[in-house]
């Protein structure tokens, strides 16, 4: 492995344009090792391998620990003359380090615009439809199935369940269109337990279909809170990608555009990493009485008086199920798993790297 | 020359590859038998005669073979196309094997039969729309169930939440409904530190009056009444609320905090002072995580 390594780092190029500046120095730390022969992957005996590789680590930690107690007294050195602290290091997070996506969008990006106005949703979100949403189950139905429809029930307003029957999607989606709804949840069961969301947006709208998981009805949280029939607040993370934009949109056509602040209650679709959290909270706002105590003990001794500072909080209360969804496809029309044109499928092959995220 | 019996002893007692043994009984995989089943009269490899029926594609065919072409395997079969219709089949079945053995006659039209009723059915049901099983393998479920704990760690949803609606309410996206005007609220903080010295003896008595008494109660009433009014009357010119405001005495600061303080509880009061409200705009935000600048659509 090192000999692969080294013969890698002498053909390619080091300025590589992908590689970050942390990259580049392990790799040149890793070289050096190679070179030294001391990279314990070149060892062939265990016993001097494992012993090599955990003086290594041994190494390693002292010089964290020596960098970290080096930077705190630096920190502290620097409070106490009054000077300004060197600044903080970021530490390198996944979201970070996310790989460079060309379809995020831009805040002025007039093509994004124009094709807002030219896609399904507009209509829904410029409020000249009302959403109507028609929710029904996949043939079998199951345990935990219509609690969790209930729960969606009251979650979203104006929806209504129908049974399935053994209809056929297609002419569901067609009873739905000629019922003026705008969209068509189907909860899909597998093993009991609600496995998948199909979302179909009339009249010729788009086809999403999510994985669910990690499902928790209100019944199962602790101290819930009871939603009451005003029309919630929605609230959409994340969705950067022109993909996440188009799902954000659809999601947001389920739900009315007036929402009435005055029931205080939000929903919230949190995009992280290409799964979606959906959350349904009652919020309150307080002030918060909190007394700053001085940081710098030592100089505030002349000062006596503690500076209460009001905060301004949110407080949430959680109500209503909670679960995850993860995009499988997005298929452009109504649900034709056959012959549809699907705009998005994901397909193993795509996870090439543990830093790429789509939504 | 062939003899059909030595055939016959020599597969069915020392072994013939073609024989499932089940425990109902014992059945013939050969394609070209007609019943099925592992018999003497049934073998196609034991009966120099024989006749069965085979589907290529939904296209029946009668299949004979006879002694003559015994000795060449290669055209061994002879192959006649059955019609579709049911009935003229039968009829060219007949006309094929008119002196044949009645047993083998009788056979092939059952096979007949029961081909045709599933050939009808395999077609009705292709037209049906039938649910597919896709299956995920094992370690990309486990793989899918890890990343998402993690993932669900890294966005700290309560704390997200509880930003984005803070940052809806110093935006004003809520309108006038929690009594919060940004610029009083910090002047009322400044005066407050400042008169923190030398005001603690009134506070404190203002705290104790607020605790005791039921009068108190009373005349908070009154305020909220007045209050109510007062905040009808600054509503309808939302524009240049923030101008009204500033005009304000100290007396009214003081009561713009006990309001704060109440209004929360008595917001079912505010709902009436609200419907004269205007309409509050709806501004609905995709919130980007590096972006600093937010695009916001306003519908």
């Amino acid at each position: 492995m090192g000999g692969k390594r080294k013969d890698f780092a002498s053909t390619t190029d080091v300025q590589g344009t992908e590689e970050g500046g942390e990259q580049k120095v392990k790799k040149k730390k890793k070289e050096k090792l190679a070179a030294d022969g001391l990279l314990p992957s070149t060892i062939k005996n265990k016993e001097k391998r494992s012993a090599v590789h955990a003086k290594l680590k041994q190494q390693k930690r002292l010089e964290k620990r020596k960098r970290a107690k080096a930077r705190e007294a630096a920190e502290q050195r620097a409070l106490e003359l009054g000077e300004e602290p060197p600044p903080r290091k970021i530490p390198r997070t996944i979201e970070n380090t996310r790989e460079l996506d060309e379809t995020i969008c831009k805040p002025d990006d007039e093509e994004l615009f124009a094709a807002n106005d030219a896609d399904e949703f507009s209509s829904i979100l410029k409020q000249d439809r009302t959403p109507k949403i028609l929710i029904t189950t996949c043939r079998f139905n199951s345990t935990r199935g219509p609690a969790f429809i209930s729960d969606l029930l009251s979650v979203i307003p104006n929806a209504h369940y129908f049974k399935r029957g053994t209809y056929d999607l297609k002419k569901i989606v067609e009873y739905a269109e000629n019922k003026e709804f705008t969209s068509v949840i189907v909860v899909h069961t597998n093993r009991r337990e609600p496995d998948a969301l199909l979302i179909i947006a009339l009249p010729d709208g788009p086809t999403a279909h999510f994985k669910l998981s990690k499902l928790l009805l209100r019944k199962d949280i602790k101290n819930h809170g009871n939603p009451t029939s005003h029309k919630p607040e929605l609230v959409l993370n994340n969705f950067t990608t022109r993909l996440g934009h188009r799902i954000g949109r659809l999601i947001q056509s389920l739900f009315p555009q007036d929402p009435n602040f005055h029931g205080r209650r939000v929903v919230t679709f949190h995009n992280q990493r290409d799964f979606v959290f959906f959350r349904h909270h009652r919020y309150i706002f307080e002030t918060k009485e909190s007394k700053q105590a001085a940081s710098s003990g030592k100089k505030s001794k002349d000062n006596n008086d503690e500076k209460s500072e009001q905060k301004l909080i949110a407080r949430l209360q959680e109500c209503g199920p909670r679960f995850t969804l993860k995009l499988i496809s997005l298929q452009h029309g109504t649900f034709d798993s056959k012959g549809g044109e699907y705009e998005w499928v994901h397909k193993p092959e795509m996870d090439t790297s543990r830093r790429r995220f789509f939504l | 020359m062939q003899h059909d019996e030595v055939i016959w002893q020599v597969i069915r007692h020392n072994h013939c590859s073609f024989m499932a043994k089940i425990e109902t009984g014992n059945f013939c995989r050969n394609p070209y038998n007609v019943t099925g089943v592992c018999n003497r009269s049934s073998c196609p490899l034991a009966n120099s005669r024989y006749a069965t029926i085979r589907d290529h594609e939904g296209v029946f065919y009668l299949y004979m073979k006879t002694i003559e072409r015994a000795h060449m395997p290669n055209k061994l079969w002879e192959r006649v196309k059955l019609p579709r219709n049911y009935e003229k089949a039968l009829e060219v079945i007949d006309k094929h094997l008119m002196y044949w053995p009645k047993f083998l006659v009788h056979k092939t039209k059952q096979r007949l039969t029961k081909m045709t009723q599933m050939r009808i059915r395999m077609r009705k049901l292709a037209l049906k729309t039938r649910e597919k099983i896709m299956t995920t393998p094992r370690k990309e479920k486990k793989r899918e169930a890890r990343r998402e704990e993690k993932a669900e760690k890294a966005a700290v949803l309560d704390k997200s939440i509880e930003k984005e609606l803070l940052e809806r309410l110093k935006r004003g996206v809520y309108g006038d409904i929690y009594n919060y005007p940004v610029k009083e609220y910090n002047k009322v903080l400044d005066m407050e530190r400042q008169q923190a010295a030398s005001e603690d003896e009134d506070e404190q008595e203002g705290e104790i009056e607020y605790v005791e008494g039921y009068e108190e109660l009373e005349e908070e009433e009154d305020m909220e009444d007045l209050g109510d009014l007062a905040i009808g009357a600054d509503d309808d010119t939302v524009g240049i609320s923030d101008d009204d405001e500033e005009h304000v005495t100290a007396t009214d600061h003081q009561r713009r905090r006990k309001e704060y303080g109440i209004s929360e509880r008595k917001l079912e009061k505010d709902e009436s002072g609200a419907k004269q409200k205007k309409k509050a705009k709806v501004l609905i935000e995709v919130e980007h995580e590096d972006t600093s600048e937010r695009q916001t659509t306003v519908q």
